[in-house]
């Protein structure tokens, strides 16, 4: 009996994150009839690198400082493999998100033994060698990146170089990668990633290998990033070094934790309100003082707000109509 | 007269940077007892239970669990082989639901823990069990409460039913009455006393009155090493037993 309330209960918030989706959804579809859709493509595209990202934090409740490195990884390879191997631009998504994985891989087996700011630390050193690579490699194009990518034709077929096109090819990538997250949290793995996350001791008492959890949590953000990555080179015709520096991965972090981080839509939120202010700042005459800005947000963002926008609208919510 | 004993330890030692926290403990568990290990506080207990799951690593000697040395494996294979630990301050995930806690346990033996691609409702079929447990333990009504809004003895409560939810051979309980008003140590006994049908339990307690009424054998630890071991009333007779332990806390 007890068992069927918490069913109902369950099924009754599923079905609102459900109708979420759903709206979300519909919005994405309209907004590039009212949205310039290149700025929506680029806020879709951070988007999907904060999801990813939110995984490892929000869920696997570690801290990386190295996602900068996926989303370059995914990037420069998506580009290579296209403007070298001629590969059509799905094809050299798909490239760029398995190359990410295989470097979160390895980041993975060298960083998640660690625990809180080790782990941290040995991701920014990992993320900082491999930007150091890119610098020094021909084939990323060093100071200049890669430049001219073309869009090409999905699957060989329908062109990507308008805007409108290869915004809902944007759209398809977000909506699966979303989905993949979000599948992966409501899953018999998420469930013990977040027993992981609560009492990671007790974890391993009950029997679970909780490095080898981490890991696989890992490898899926940074495909993920990597994703993020490859399809926003696209977008730009564009694999650049700004995506490996340090900075990048610092900036999703503000992403996900002013959103709302372990919550489903903070990432997305996050992510939207840090491009939109850098798309309208860099605009006007505050231009050079974007990351001031940005940084101050974040000072009273982790003093005033500490779950983030999502999170607070969450408890407000639960205070007032539950 | 042989016999059976779930665990062995041959000469455990930890040393801790000098200190040697475990010194040459030679413990062993007769299959179907409540054992319990007592001493003063820093005597190295919780030491020993991190030794024998494989927590620390021990600096010297052997486990044998089943006969089988365990001394290599690692914890998580441990528990996979049927001991199963507690720790001394209640281990919950605490903002998952109380449902979600035992089956968190009952999970792993799906084989379905890696499945990211699957939905968390392939874990339904889990229900009836875990609802059973809770039974066991008096929680059912709590079933849907977020641990975490819990009183204290109900948390050490859900902690017993996550245990026996791996239905372990042997359960390691780090004072299980700690911290507990009077009727939750009452209930808290019960409970022990009616889990222990058909497994052993090694457990670490303070509270003497728990210890005298459970146990069938006692294990006094003092500064890392085996002061005496025997039933009760054997090792509450022994002088140096009294002095060391038992004279500050129950004259
Ligand atoms: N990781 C560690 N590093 C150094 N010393 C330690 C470590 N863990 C425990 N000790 C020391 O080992 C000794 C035994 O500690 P332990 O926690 O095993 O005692 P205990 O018998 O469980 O005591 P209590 O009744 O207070 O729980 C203590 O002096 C403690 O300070
Ligand atoms: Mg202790």
């Amino acid at each position: 009996m007890t068992t069927q309330v918490l069913n109902s209960r369950v099924n009754k918030t599923m079905n609102k994150t459900k109708l979420s989706f759903l709206i979300l959804l519909l919005v994405g579809l309209v907004a590039p009839f009212a949205i310039y859709p290149v700025f929506l493509m680029k806020l879709l595209c951070f988007a999907l690198f904060a999801c990813a990202f939110n995984l490892m934090l929000g869920y696997g409740g570690l801290l990386s400082f190295g996602h900068a490195a996926f989303l370059a990884t995914g990037g420069y390879i998506t580009g290579h493999t296209i403007m070298q191997w001629g590969l059509t631009p799905e094809l050299g998504v798909l490239a760029g998100t398995l190359c990410s994985a295989g470097m979160g891989f390895i980041f993975g087996k060298l960083a998640i033994r660690r625990q809180g700011i080790y782990f941290a630390m040995i991701t920014l050193a990992l993320s900082q060698l491999v930007f150091f690579l890119y610098v020094q490699t021909p084939f990323t194009g060093g100071e200049n990146g890669l430049q001219g990518i073309p869009r090409g034709e999905l699957f060989g077929l329908f062109s990507l170089e308008g805007n409108l096109p290869m915004y809902y090819f944007v759209l398809a990538v977000f909506v699966i990668g979303f989905a993949v997250i979000y599948r992966t949290i409501h899953s018999p793995f998420g469930q013990i990633l977040k027993a992981i996350r609560e009492n990671e001791p007790r974890a391993v008492s009950l029997g679970y290998d909780v490095d080898k959890f981490k890991l696989v949590a890992f490898v899926i953000s940074a495909a993920l990033a990597g994703l993020a990555g490859s399809t926003k080179s696209l977008v730009f015709q564009l694999a650049s070094l700004t995506d490996a520096h340090w900075h990048m991965s610092g900036e999703v972090i503000l992403m996900t934790l002013l959103g709302g981080v372990g919550t489903i839509f903070g990432p997305i939120v996050g992510a939207a309100t840090v491009v939109t202010l850098q798309n309208y700042l860099s605009q006007g005459p505050l231009a050079s003082w974007v990351p001031v800005i940005l940084g101050l947000i974040f000072v009273i963002c982790v003093l005033l707000f500490r779950s983030g926008i999502v999170g607070e609208i969450q408890k407000f919510m639960k205070k007032n109509f539950n | 007269m042989s016999q059976d004993f779930v665990l062995e330890t041959q000469g455990l030692i930890k040393e801790f940077k000098g200190f040697t926290a475990v010194d040459d403990v030679n413990l062993q568990v007769q299959r179907g007892h409540i054992h319990a290990l007592i001493g003063p506080n820093g005597a190295g207990k919780t030491t020993c239970f991190n030794l024998l799951t494989k927590f620390l690593t021990p600096t010297h000697g052997k486990i044998l669990f089943n006969g089988t040395d365990i001394t290599r494996q690692s914890p998580t294979d441990i528990a996979k082989m049927g001991m199963v630990r507690s720790f001394q301050i209640s281990a919950v995930f605490p903002h998952l639901s109380v449902l979600d806690n035992v089956r968190i346990a009952l999970q792993r033996k799906l084989g379905t823990s890696f499945h990211f691609w699957k939905s968390e409702r392939s874990l339904d079929v889990l229900n009836d069990r875990a609802m059973a447990l809770l039974e066991e333990v008096d929680l059912a009504k709590w079933a849907d409460t977020v641990t975490v809004e819990m009183p204290y003895g109900r948390k050490r409560a859900l902690e017993l039913a996550t245990t026996l939810a791996l239905e372990p051979e042997l359960m390691l309980l780090d004072e299980p009455t700690q911290g507990m008003g009077h009727e939750d140590v009452e209930r808290v006994m019960a409970l022990i006393k009616k889990v222990s049908v058909g497994r052993t339990i090694l457990m670490v307690e303070h509270n003497l009155h728990v210890v005298s009424s459970l146990s069938d054998r006692i294990t006094v630890l003092q500064r890392g090493a085996v002061l005496t071991e025997g039933p009760y009333e054997e090792v509450s007779r022994n002088p140096q037993v009294r002095e060391a332990y038992m004279g500050s806390e129950a004259a």
